[in-house]
């Protein structure tokens, strides 16, 4: 695809989480939604760019803040609102809640409440598309904290000396929760360790979502070709808490001030700037388009049904027990 | 019908799913050459080595991975070496395999077989000889079998690899070498179907794989002294096939319950507590329990036998139920 156009998506997709990540921010806070919530709010380029390098049939293992990459994978944003809301029209029916949407005809398949978890299924995913015979890639997302888990280095070696169709994108945010990077992990960075297991490594700039684009788009395809897994390190900004309330006594205000200078949504608009397309009016329809969207889901989700209580006992087994 | 030992019944069973399905496949911890119980050997070779993949000492990775691949249309058989080891793969079982179907909101299977050897077995020590089912038990979203007879091994085995949800099968290793008749091809038992080991009238024995061979030598000491014990195996604890445990509980009226792991929060809880549900006004006596003690299992042979179940303590707990001395 061509920068312009490739630009342009990108620009749309950020966007699109941006707002729905503020509209959800402004639901919870309204009482609307229930149980824990992780925004995104200043990593959506991180999202957009691995997403835009995957195809439908590719798949994604997210995390506890993974609203953004499944919009990213194509995920339904009326069944994520609805999900959110706790409603039998989500995509997890009610079952599953922000830390655990999944939508596996989507390739999305979960985010996960436990750090790392998504690690090893990921190389999973990959053998699977390997014994199966087809040229699937699976991406899995962490964050800095996770690479501090033993499944993280499980997973890496396992893909690495099987050479699985792996993308592994850490998604530095400089905050382990409430933990600082550098007071919790040692070697100063996460691809460093990539080395260690002998794949490739690149650090990138997680707020240039056309970066992530294009460094993730090697990644891939070095995947498909079958020449096994890369350990990505997307450097980004959390602008909201750890979770929604989190009254973040443990960070200086002025960090965020200045995260916000490197906005992925502002930077995407100056590139189309640079690049000479930039044009309001289409910005303006982008937006509008974008809300009216928003709107609808929003919609739709306040007048989905709750799920019925006796459904709680139901989805545990494919063949129940009894049956 | 040829006599095959319960390790080559499970051999038996992989070999022939795997010939059958080409989504099987078998990961696990030195599979390839068949150690340490010798129930893969040969399969490398009869299916290659992308199909029995020797994996490196990666519990989280090894069970996590093949979750990935159950939901994405393999039919992975994950062999825990040591069923001890699972809790190095604690998350990957309780968290990923047990709940994702559920919190997808049914969305798809995870048909994942995992073979856990387990039990007590030559002074194997702490680390290598637990019983674990009961923390499995108590994680809804995972279905356990416990063979006790090659047959069994062999039929038990064949049908969780064929369910589309993830089976535990729990294979005492002290069972490996003992041999019995086992139905050549197509031989599946069907999860929830208990089977009487043992006819008896006077005291329902209830147990599973190596504490039915126990408890079918306390049936002969029993014999001895005129006391016919029927030997209920359940096969399966989830599902559970409460009917039979029930319409043996009608015909003795006295239940003892033996399990190989230890006795506070152990399987033997759950049962007596389903046995009394199902048919409190049959019994006619307390139920009873032999369980190992609390404490970790010891190394030498002497502590070994001191702190797990014994066919005396079976015996002992049946007159008990009798109303006759110990």
């Amino acid at each position: 695809m061509d920068e312009p156009r490739l630009a342009a998506d990108l620009y749309r997709t950020v966007l699109r989480i941006r707002r729905a990540e503020e509209r959800i921010r402004d639901l919870y806070a309204a009482g609307r939604m229930p149980g824990f919530i992780h925004l995104s709010l200043g990593q959506e380029g991180v999202a957009g760019g691995v997403g835009a390098a995957l195809r439908p049939d590719d798949f994604v293992t997210s995390t506890h803040r993974g609203h953004g990459h499944y919009l990213a994978k194509g995920g339904s944003l009326r069944r994520l609102i609805a999900e959110l809301y706790g409603k039998a029209t989500g995509c997890c029916r009610g079952k599953g809640g922000s830390m655990h949407i999944a939508d596996v005809a989507a390739g999305y398949l979960g985010a996960n409440g436990v750090l790392t978890a998504g690690l090893p299924l990921a190389c999973g995913v990959g053998l699977s598309a390997k014994l199966r015979r087809t040229d699937q890639v699976c991406v899995a997302f962490f964050g800095d904290g996770a690479a501090n888990r033993g499944p993280f280095h499980e997973a890496v070696n396992l893909a690495a000396v099987w050479r699985l169709p792996v993308v592994f994108v850490c998604e530095n945010n400089g905050w382990a929760s409430t933990t600082a990077f550098a007071a919790a992990t040692a070697g100063g960075s996460i691809v460093a360790r990539a080395s260690g297991y002998g794949i490739p490594g690149l650090t990138v700039d997680g707020n240039d979502a056309l970066a992530v684009h294009g460094a993730t788009a090697a990644a891939v395809t070095r995947a498909r070709a079958g020449d096994g897994p890369s350990l990505l390190e997307a450097r980004t900004i959390r602008w909201q808490g750890h979770f929604e309330g989190d009254p973040q006594g443990y960070r200086d205000k002025t960090e965020v001030a200045e995260g916000r200078r490197s906005d992925p949504l502002v930077r995407l608009a100056d590139r189309l700037r640079a690049l000479g397309i930039w044009d309001e009016r289409w910005a303006k329809e982008t937006e509008e388009a974008t809300l009216a969207e928003l709107d609808e889901a929003v919609a739709f989700a306040e007048a989905s049904p709750d799920p019925l209580p006796g459904d709680a006992l139901g989805d545990l087994f494919v063949r129940p027990i009894g049956d | 019908m040829p006599e095959l030992t319960y390790g080559d019944a499970l051999n038996a069973a992989l070999r022939e799913e795997m010939a059958r399905d080409e989504r099987v496949y078998l990961i696990g911890e030195d599979i390839g050459a068949g150690v340490p119980f010798g129930v893969t050997k040969g399969l490398r070779e009869a299916f290659g080595a992308e199909r029995v993949l020797d994996a490196p000492i990666s519990e989280a990775a090894i069970v996590g991975s093949a979750v990935g691949a159950a939901m994405t249309g393999m039919r992975p058989v994950v062999d825990m070496h040591f069923a001890d080891f699972v809790t190095c793969a604690m998350d990957e079982v309780v968290n990923q395999l047990a709940k994702s179907r559920y919190m997808f909101g049914g969305q798809c299977g995870f048909p994942l077989t995992l073979r856990m050897p387990y039990g007590i077995g030559k002074s194997a020590g702490g680390h290598h000889s637990n019983s674990v089912e009961a923390w499995f038990l108590n994680t809804p979203g995972l279905k356990l079998c416990l063979p006790s007879t090659p047959a069994d091994a062999k039929g038990l085995l064949k049908t969780a690899i064929r369910d589309d949800d993830p089976v535990l099968v729990f294979e005492q290793r002290s069972l490996y070498r003992v041999t019995g008749p086992v139905p050549e091809g197509e031989h599946l038992i069907p999860l929830g179907r208990a089977d009487v080991k043992r006819p008896g009238r006077d005291v329902t024995v209830i147990a599973t794989a190596r504490m039915v061979q126990v408890a079918l030598e306390a049936a002969d000491a029993l014999a001895a002294e005129g006391i016919a014990i029927e030997v209920v195996d359940p096969r399966s604890l989830v599902p559970l096939d409460v009917e039979t445990l029930a319409a043996s509980v009608a015909r003795t009226h006295r239940v003892v319950i033996v399990e190989e792991g230890p006795l506070t929060g152990g399987v033997g809880g759950h049962l007596a507590w389903v046995v009394m549900e199902a048919a409190f006004d049959e019994l006619d006596a307390p139920l009873a329990r032999v369980a190992a003690a609390d404490v970790p299992v010891p190394f030498a042979p002497i502590l070994e036998a001191a702190v797990s179940p014994q066919v005396s303590g079976i015996v002992a707990a049946v007159r008990r139920t009798l109303g006759l001395a110990a």
